[in-house]
């Protein structure tokens, strides 16, 4: 009984190590709570030295977060720290970044063109194709109701 | 106060995806895919520019706003060109976000080799 397929799930239940639910939420908490604070105090220096206003800082917040990503992608001390905040280091634009970043370096022996080049949105095109696809969709959807009502 | 917001804001949304990597066993992939999904809906309903307006960089840090600047984009110019006006606008305001992953990602992928 233990081999069949239809059990195999209830079965291997047993085995498999209990997930820590509190911890790792208390963990993705902690540190998305701190990536947004930092990306709060780079936005409110924008917006105190260049004049920008809260929408327009979200650019060059977004921008700075994800080229202080990268680099720390590169020294590898990134996914160090996604292997302890779990969602916390993915949901912020700092993981879009990350992916990115790593997806590259991992491939660079393979050349700038085919290595690099090509597999920079081999983890992050999910991201892309179904926020565009979805913003295309909605836009309509939304722009026809309006003209509608 | 807008840095407790966003504190607070920006580490609900990651305890959201983390419950639905552990509890619903999705891969980061999914949890951000549907995430950018879940912003673009919101937005539908401007429900999102009211969470940026009240924790700022806790509501425009997390991947949610991507979706939201997407058809944000859209709209704005949809607004002004009809119909076509949306593939013109996808990409108005995320042209920061995308610009500056791919020109980091690729400048530090030339210079950084794997590690471990």
């Amino acid at each position: 009984m233990l081999n069949e397929p239809k059990n195999y799930k209830e079965n291997v239940k047993a085995f498999q190590p209990k997930i820590p639910y509190v911890r790792n939420c208390l963990k993705a908490f902690l540190f998305g709570g701190m990536i947004c604070l930092i990306g709060q105090f780079i936005q409110t220096f924008y917006m105190h030295f260049f004049d920008y206003s809260r929408r327009e800082a979200g650019d060059p917040t977004v921008a700075t977060l994800i080229l202080i990503s990268a680099l720390m992608t590169g020294f590898g001390v990134y996914d160090k720290i996604a292997r302890f905040a779990g969602a916390g280091s993915i949901v912020p634009v700092t993981g879009f970044a990350n992916s990115i970043t790593s997806a590259a370096i991992e491939h660079r022996n393979e050349g700038v063109v085919l290595g690099i080049a090509t597999n920079l949105f081999s983890l992050a095109g999910a991201v892309i194709v179904f926020g565009v696809v979805s913003a295309a969709i909605l836009g309509i959807i939304r722009l026809f109701l309006e003209q509608v009502f | 106060m807008v840095f407790l917001y966003a504190f607070l804001v920006g580490g609900g949304i990651c305890v959201i995806g983390q419950l639905l990597m552990d509890i619903f066993k999705l891969t980061p992939a999914h949890v951000v895919a549907s995430f950018v999904v879940i912003g673009a809906l919101l937005d539908v309903f401007d429900l999102y520019d009211g969470l940026i307006e009240f924790a700022g960089a806790g509501a425009s840090v997390p991947i949610t706003s991507f979706g939201h600047s997407l058809l944000h984009g859209a709209m704005s110019e949809g607004h002004e060109h009809g119909y076509l006006g949306i593939a013109i606008g996808v990409f108005k305001l995320t042209s920061a976000g995308i610009t500056s992953a791919i020109l980091f990602g690729f400048l530090v992928a030339l210079f950084f080799r794997p590690k471990g």
